[in-house]
Order: structure tokens, then sequence, then C-alpha cells
């Protein structure tokens, strides 16, 4: 009893706080001139920037400047304070318009200040070898120690008690760790499993670990790590060269000249193994293009919840309101399923992958997950 | 268009970082997890194997007393019935001895009966001869006086004799 009246209660302010909280962003997006425009607002919540913005809006945002780092004739680092959210620039370097958004470009003239708006500035260069500590690399850092944290501590209980059963941590990692070899790795790669074990369980955790912090709206939380197409390029990356460096005799064989297949489309035109060979780009790109587009498309529907907020705010600040409620219980909706997504992806890209090095490596007795993943 | 286009910096720290993480895990974390799990699954694995010998040896030494205590008691049965079948045998024994040894006894008595028998019927033989002779002679010594007497006095000792 006691507990359910603190629940409602709880319940209630969380809701009255979100209440409060779009009633005065619909106050200052009311205040901007130009009006609210939901596509570039949804975008620019999705993609990278080189400052990690934590509350407010305009001049009075609280953001944490991070550095940029650019091979641009020598070194060079600076805040990305210095540039004011694109409208200024140091040193020549501002942020890039245009064709050129999302990079950093090199003015003509060295110019530091504020950039004026409506006058132009005629570009020198795009700085090609940008490595800016950027909201999603300072994402992928912090995640990176966390999870080293969680396993080095969880192996750390290993070493301590062997053989006990499991205790807090350990009790929650077990669990997926021992699913994941029974269900995904063992049955993919047979005997070959404990080559190709410590690389699945990295990326189930990497992905999982990312897509969670991505569903978190509020610092640390909140950077679209694995909806960014470089990130899970990067693991479909991994996942391409490790397929590739482990397949054998058998499978570059099945790709030349394919078993079950009429000769005439072997000989003379070569139609078959062209397909195969496609096949071996395609597959690693599938798996960058589905966790890519459902982690982003899930924040893109949140988003486009949230924004109804402020276009119907606009047309009247009562219908606003009104409607608060409504996106407020979509975007729990929503949110839960991302999070059931956020485990589904992790999953599904650590089986693909799994069942992809199986197929390189030639395991015979899975034809049938081979079946499933075609 | 920026949604889609991979920035050179992300890939750059991508690549770096995940390798970090990778080798980090692969070389301190999932060796020892995995480990840990199989050295735990084999050891439960070792344990119940162990309980279900144990259980089979249970059973075995159950069977074993049982058929001890089925031994037991036969030959407790059979023990019993041979002290029965003993005790039986000496009483019949003894029975039988006694029985034999009273036939003496009373053989012995009717001997010795017979015996005393016979000689008391001597000495009454004896005695009677000698009375008969006594008689005789008295009445030899008489045979001169009157008939009438003599009869008067054979009768008398008759009379005599029969009392004693």
């Amino acid at each position: 009893m006691k507990y359910n009246k603190l629940y409602y209660i709880l319940s209630l302010f969380t809701i009255a706080a979100l209440l409060l909280f779009s009633a005065q962003s619909l106050k200052a997006a009311q205040n901007e001139e130009e009006g609210f425009n939901a596509g570039p607002f949804i975008i620019e919540h999705v993609i990278d920037s080189y400052g990690w913005h934590i509350c407010g809006d305009g001049d009075k945002s609280v953001t944490i400047p991070l550095p940029i780092i650019l091979f641009d004739d020598g070194l060079q680092v600076f805040s990305s304070s210095h540039l004011h959210h694109g409208e200024a620039a140091y040193n020549g370097y501002a942020m890039g318009w245009g064709e050129n958004k999302g990079s950093i470009v090199k003015l003509q003239d060295d110019y530091t200040g504020h950039l004026e708006e409506g006058q132009e500035y005629a570009v020198d260069h795009v700085c090609k070898f940008n490595i800016s500590i950027t909201k999603n690399v300072c994402a992928l850092f912090l995640s990176l120690a966390l999870i080293i944290w969680i396993f080095l501590s969880v192996a750390k209980q290993y070493e301590r008690h062997p053989n006990e059963a499991p205790r807090g941590l350990q009790g929650l990692i077990e669990p997926v760790v021992v699913f994941l070899q029974d269900e995904v790795i063992n049955p993919s790669l047979g005997d070959k499993a404990a080559k190709y074990t410590p690389y699945l369980l990295t990326l189930f955790f990497f992905i999982l670990l990312n897509n969670l912090m991505g569903i978190i709206p509020i610092f640390p939380g909140g950077a679209n790590l694995t909806g960014n197409i470089a990130v899970t390029g990067i693991l479909a990356l991994f996942t391409f060269f490790i397929t590739q460096f482990s397949g054998n005799k058998e499978y570059w064989k099945d790709i030349v000249n394919t078993p079950g297949v009429p000769w005439w489309l072997k000989i003379p035109l070569p139609i078959m193994p062209f397909v195969e060979f496609i096949g071996i780009f395609t597959k690693p790109f599938v798996l960058m293009v589905r966790l890519f587009a459902n982690i982003t498309a899930g924040h893109i529907i949140i988003l486009g919840f949230i924004s109804l907020i402020f276009i119907f705010g606009q047309m009247t600040p009562v219908l606003g309101f009104a409607v608060s409620p409504v996106s407020v219980l979509f975007y729990i909706f929503m949110g839960c399923l991302e999070l059931l997504v956020a485990f589904i992806q992790a999953f599904v890209f650590t089986l693909l992958s799994a069942i992809y090095i199986g197929m390189a490596c030639g395991n015979e007795e899975h034809e049938e997950h081979t079946e499933l993943a075609k | 268009m920026e949604l889609i286009k991979p920035s050179f910096g992300l890939i750059f720290w991508m690549l770096i970082g995940f390798s970090i993480l990778f080798f980090i895990l692969a070389r301190f974390a999932w060796p020892v997890i995995t480990n840990g799990i199989a050295s735990r699954n084999k050891k439960i694995q070792d344990q119940l194997d162990e309980a279900a010998k144990v259980h089979e040896e249970m059973e075995k030494i159950h069977l074993r007393h049982d058929e001890m205590v089925a031994q037991a008691k036969a030959d407790r049965d059979a023990i019993l019935a041979e002290a029965r079948k003993i005790s039986a045998e000496i009483q019949e024994n003894a029975k039988a001895k006694a029985d034999s040894e009273a036939q003496a006894i009373i053989e012995e008595a009717k001997k010795a009966i017979h015996f005393e028998k016979m000689k008391a019927m001597t000495d009454v033989k004896n005695e009677i001869a000698n009375l008969s002779i006594d008689i005789a002679e008295k009445v030899m010594a008489q045979e001169l006086s009157d008939k009438a007497k003599q009869e008067q006095l054979i009768s008398k000792w008759v009379e005599e004799n029969q009392l004693n």
C-alpha cells in the first residue's frame, strides 16, 4: 500500500515536471522569431556535434565544450567554445555550413571572432583530418570506460570467488554471456566457437550498452552513438575482416563456383560468382545500415512526438499543453519499444556476425542457421 | 545528408577505441569469465555425477544390508529350530532313561518280594512241620488214655492252632 502510494506520487510528480519543462521550452520556442522547425531540430539531435549540449536554449544554453583536434598545417587543438556553435571563427577555423555542414572549414584569412550573418566568408578548404573529440567520441570513451570497468570487475569476481554462485554485477552479466554462448556463438560456430567468442561478446555488449545509453535523454547518455553510421560501419567492418580472414578454402570455392546452381549462370557470363562476390560486401553493409537505421529511427520518432508539443504550441499555447500528455505517453511507449530494440539489435548484430563467420569457417552442421541468415 | 555521411574523426576514434576495448576484454575479461563459467559448470556436473554415484552405492549398501538382515533372520530361525529339536531329544532321552530305571527298580522289588515270599513260605512250612511233629508228639503221649479225651484234646489243639 505504502509503496503504491509513493509510486503514484512519484509518477504524478514526473508528469508534472515534464509538463512544466515542456511549457518552459514552449515559451522559449515561441520567443524565437523564425518559429519552430521540427526537421532541423530532430536532425540536430540525432547527429554528432562539437559540444555536449546539456540544457537551455540559445545564449543561455549549458554546453560542455569539447576539444577540436585537426591535422591541418600541423596539429591544431582548441576548444569548441571558441566557435560559438558556428557563429564564430578561431584562427581561421569555423564550423562548416551548407554542403560542409558538420565539418570544420579553414577560411581564406586567419580570422578570429564573430561571423556576421549575411556576410560571405570564402572557404579555403575543408579540414580532412579532423579527429575532434565530438559528442559521440566523448560518449564512446565514456562507454568504453564503463564496459571495461564492468567486465574487469566481473572478471575479478570470478578470480576471487572461483566456482561460487554469481553475485552482484556477475549475476546480471553471466546469464547474458551464457545465453549468447549457448544460443548464438556455439550453434553458429561449432568447434571454432572459442576463437571468436571474445569478439562476439565484446560486440554484443558494446552495442547493447551504447543503445541503452542512447535512450537516456540526459547527460551522460543521449549521444546517438549506435545510430551513427560511422560507428555501425566500423563494427560491420570488423565483422567483414574477421569473416574474410577466417574464410577457408570451401568458402572461397563456393563464391567462385557456387554449388547447386545451373552451369549457364557461371559460364560464359560469371553472373553467380559476381552476385556472390557482391554478397561479401552486402552482408556487412546490411549489418551497418540495420543497426544505424533502427536506432536512429527510434530516436527520430521520439523527437517527432516531442516536436508535436512545440508545433501545436506555436498555434496556441493551450493546444500545446493539451497535446503534451499525449506526446509524453507516446514517448513512454516509444521508450519501452526502444528498450526492446536496444536488446534485439545488439542480439541481431551479434547473431548475424556469428553466422557470417560460421559460414566462412565452413561449419557443415549448421546449414539451417545459414538458411536463416538468407 | 550529414546523417548518413560518416565522419573521419568518429571512424578514427571508433577504430582505436573498439580495438582497445576488444584487446583489453579479450585479454583480461572474457577468458576469465568464460573459463569461470565453464569451470563452475564442470564442478556442478562433477558433483551431480558424484551424488548419483553415491546414491547408487547407497542403494547397493542398502540392498546388501537387507540381504544380511534376511540371512540373519534365517540363521536365527534355523538355530532356534535346532535348539528345539535338541531339547526335545534330551527330554525324550531323559524320559526313556527314567522309565527304564523305574522298570528296573520295579523288577528288583518284585524279585525281592518273591524271594521274601519264598523265604516266608519255607519258614511257614518248617513251622507247620515242627508244629505237626509237636502235635504228633503230644498225640502220641496221650494215645493210651481214653479215646474221647484224645479227640477232645486234638480238636482243642486244632482250635488253638487255628486261632494262632
